[in-house]
């Protein structure tokens, strides 16, 4: 398969805006006769100064392909150049630079039975999935494992609780689980029938996410890993 | 190309002449891309492997590797992500020595780089000769970090860093051009970053 060339840069609108959680902003934008995408994919997000100096990130899409908007969840990094612009300066009528959409491995394929597990902002495309799985009458397709600090902190988390995902909290008890990510116990379960997962979020985060799966059993080649952020070794 | 309204440039005018267009100094920190699950594999249980297109298909292993006189690069990376990394020093063979004793056939224009974990990318032999790229095991002095590709990975400093394969066990030498993992996932052929060759059509 010959792989199609990726569309140039485009503007996009800001039609909505707002901050679902203190330290993310939720962007929904117009694009004239965008190409559809597969849930998992991501944009190019570009900003430029007035002396022309440009920069961009990549930011997964929140959004199912049949959305009239694509829709995008960022955290402020602190100092961070991108994120920060978006969601302390960036408004509803802002004109902004993609290119987009890119990535045809972290992709669902809307047919195999996955699990996502994804902490933090790392939800986006897990959101992406399951919305399209919804659509499609299957949201049993979409299994979601998420991590965050509580239910407040986690983008998306009251849609994820709707899609049937299962939560850990690494700073509040909830119903009697203590505090803490997934332990290899509690992620066992959530596998039976899973073909591919699909790991994503911070560095950290995903590291954490790709032994967790190994040690529950899952062969190296069905793990498909998405990094965010800039921290490393 | 319309200019953003607010938005500022945040980091010091940077050194064009030494960052690509649309790249940015990342300073100290070396962000982790990876796309599969980091294997692990003991150093001494590594094979590296020449072979296609050749006239004496050989695989080394993890000591045999090390008989090679050791060559060291002191340059920039850069990221098809956007950051680049200045003053890196990696540590390893030159991917010439390997070529010298497996022989490409007049026929071998391509390299395909092969990883444990299945991942694929190719490079014109061009691109791999002439002293530009490298088989490593160490940066700055130490032993390369799992994640960052160890115990071995194949470093092409002057192409963006998804050609520098982690992990590297195979170079497969072919006579026609065959896109690798990210390749067929829509970027570039050959990903030239002073170019700004990132995805397929640029
Ligand atoms: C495929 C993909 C999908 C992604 N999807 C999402 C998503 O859905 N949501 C999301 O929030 N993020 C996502 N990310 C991460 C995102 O692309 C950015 O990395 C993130 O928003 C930070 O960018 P930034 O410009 O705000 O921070 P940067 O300016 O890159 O900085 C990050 C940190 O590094 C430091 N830093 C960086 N450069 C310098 C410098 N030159 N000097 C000093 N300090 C520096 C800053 O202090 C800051 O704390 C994704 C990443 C990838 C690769």
């Amino acid at each position: 398969m010959a792989p199609a060339p990726l569309a140039a840069w485009t503007d996009g609108r800001i039609i909505e805006l707002d901050h679902p959680t203190p330290t993310t902003v939720r962007l929904r934008m117009h694009v004239d006769d965008r190409p559809r995408h597969l849930p998992g994919q991501h944009y190019l997000i570009r900003l430029r100064a007035p002396d022309d100096y440009t920069a961009q990130r990549s930011y997964s899409l929140a959004s199912d392909s049949d959305d009239p908007l694509l829709e995008f969840l960022v955290e402020r990094q602190p100092d961070g150049e991108v994120s920060e612009f978006l969601a302390d300066v960036a408004e509803v009528g802002d004109v902004l630079e993609l290119r987009g959409p890119i990535g045809r491995w972290f992709v669902w394929d809307t047919t195999t039975p996955v699990l996502c597990l994804v902490g933090g902002t790392g939800v986006v495309p897990a959101v992406a999935m399951a919305r399209t799985a919804r659509r499609l009458g299957r949201p049993d397709l979409v299994r979601v494992a998420a991590v965050g600090r509580g239910p407040d902190d986690l983008p998306y988390a009251r849609e994820l609780e709707k899609h049937g995902a299962a939560f850990a909290w690494t700073r509040t008890e909830a119903d009697g689980r203590p505090a803490g990510a997934f332990t290899r116990d509690e992620l066992e379960p959530l596998l039976d029938g899973v073909e591919l997962a699909f790991a994503c979020g911070s560095a950290r985060f995903a590291s954490y996410a790709e032994e967790l799966l190994l040690a529950a059993g899952v062969d190296a080649g069905a793990i498909r890993v998405e990094r965010f952020g800039p921290t490393g070794g | 190309m319309p200019v953003t309204r607010g938005f500022q440039r945040r980091r010091p005018e940077p050194d064009r002449g030494r960052l690509p267009p649309g790249q940015y100094d990342t300073g100290s920190s070396w962000p982790v891309l990876t796309a599969e699950a980091t294997p692990h594999q003991p150093a001494e249980e590594w094979q590296l492997g020449v072979d296609g297109l050749v006239e004496a298909p050989h695989t080394w292993t993890w000591s045999e590797l090390h008989a090679f006189e050791g060559s060291t690069y002191f340059g920039d990376i850069h990221c098809v992500t956007t950051w680049s990394k200045f003053d890196m020093t990696f540590t390893g063979i030159s991917v010439d020595d390997l070529l010298a004793v497996a022989r490409p056939t007049s026929e071998a224009a391509f390299v395909m780089a092969h990883s444990v974990t299945g991942y694929t990318t190719n490079l014109p032999l061009a691109d791999v000769t002439g002293g530009k790229a490298w088989i490593v095991w160490s940066v700055d002095g130490k032993p390369l970090p799992r994640q960052h590709g160890g115990p071995v990975r194949l470093l092409v400093p002057h192409l963006y860093f998804w050609k520098s394969a982690k992990w590297v066990s195979r170079l497969e030498l072919m006579a026609e051009d065959r896109p690798g993992f990210w390749e067929q996932n829509g970027y570039h052929d050959r990903g030239d970053p002073w170019l700004e060759q990132r995805y397929q059509g640029d």
